[in-house]
């Protein structure tokens, strides 16, 4: 299995010109170290709304792909926004989960998504296409061709605890908004 | 006293600029969200932190939106209005209806109805009551504070300000 970060490297080869929203806790400190890019907003509280964020985005920008890097801890927190994603279906936003079973940036408490199947859930609810996926070649297949064709899609990639060493969000809250905004843009 | 039209209320939001409304309902905000979904402005949200959140990412989206609440729903998205909108400097217009006012109200709505002003004011939200008689100056003063401080602004509506669907 792999780390969160070695899945991470792997699809930031792939994104190009898209909006990426990365959740709280380490999964954005990866991604600052992995590739800092001025359309990556960073949330460093606010846990449970990564896809929240990210369905506001693709609703304001429907012509814009919208990718979430999302985590188990966040998705149970916000767990009702699977409904309000499968029910307004954007067909512009792909929702990719680092499922490690545990809240890893707190001590690796176990999560339930090692008992409650996410990616069930978020076929139940709707979501156009569903995936789950461990090796590296399935993610950048699958990954692909999410962005290539109408979601929204749920790509729940399970990984090890392994967790980078890498520093805390850089910049100031403020400053990575305006840096997010000129990026992406009014559309 | 005065009562708002839905209608002129929303219109009067649209003028002002404001292009994305969600939220979660309340009977006091009814008129309000049966006018929005008619013209097809409404997204609907399950939780006030997700429509809170939403209108996050609407505004990094170069929207500026509106979030509907009842006061309860404060409750459910302060973390977020503290930890995403406060720091990051995202601003939104959040009306929230009074529930509560003056104890007059089921058990439920009554200590959230007593210190809503005071709790906005400790997390520093700007807020205002909402009235007929000074709709315009209300308005005036939320864009102005959403334009100038760049954070959420709330606007209380107590009940039979804006006209509801249910008396």
């Amino acid at each position: 299995m792999q780390s969160r970060a070695q899945a991470m490297q792997a699809l930031f080869d792939i994104v190009g010109d898209q909006p990426v929203i990365i959740c709280n806790g380490f999964p954005s400190r990866e991604a600052q170290k992995i590739k800092d890019r001025d359309g990556n907003f960073y949330m460093i509280g606010s846990m449970g709304v990564a896809a929240s964020i990210g369905l506001g985005l693709a609703l304001a920008q429907p012509d814009r792909q919208v990718v979430v890097f999302d985590g188990d801890g966040n998705v149970l927190m916000g767990m009702g926004t699977l409904a309000t994603v499968g029910a307004l279906r954007p067909k512009n936003l792909t929702h990719v989960v680092f499922d490690n079973e545990v809240y890893g940036t707190t001590g690796n408490q176990p999560s339930y998504s090692r008992i409650v199947r996410l990616d069930q859930v978020a076929k139940a609810a709707g979501y156009a296409t569903v995936e789950r996926v461990w090796e590296r070649e399935d993610i950048i297949y699958e990954f692909k061709h999410m962005l290539a064709n109408d979601g929204p899609h749920f790509l729940l990639i399970k990984v090890n605890e392994q967790i980078e060493d890498a520093d805390r969000v850089a910049l100031d809250p403020a400053d990575l908004t305006k840096r997010f905004r000129a990026a992406v843009g009014p559309g | 006293m005065a009562v708002i039209d839905s209608d002129d209320f929303v219109k009067a939001l649209q003028d002002m600029g404001f292009d994305f409304f969600t939220g979660v309902p309340d009977t006091i905000l009814g008129g309000i969200i049966e006018v929005l979904s008619d013209r097809r402005l409404y997204t609907p949200s399950v939780r006030e932190d997700e429509a809170v959140a939403m209108a996050a990412g609407a505004f990094l989206g170069g929207k500026i939106p509106v979030v509907l609440m009842q006061n309860s729903g404060l409750g459910n998205a302060m973390n977020v209005l503290m930890s995403l909108h406060l720091i990051y400097r995202i601003p939104c217009l959040l009306i929230v209806s009074w529930r509560g006012f003056e104890g007059k109200d089921a058990p439920e709505h009554l200590v959230m109805g007593q210190t809503m002003p005071q709790l906005m004011d400790t997390i520093r939200i700007p807020h205002r009551t909402l009235a007929a008689e000074t709709l315009v100056e209300d308005l005036r003063w939320t864009a102005q504070t959403f334009m100038d401080q760049r954070v959420p602004v709330a606007l209380f509506l107590k009940k039979g300000v804006v006209k509801a669907i249910q008396p």
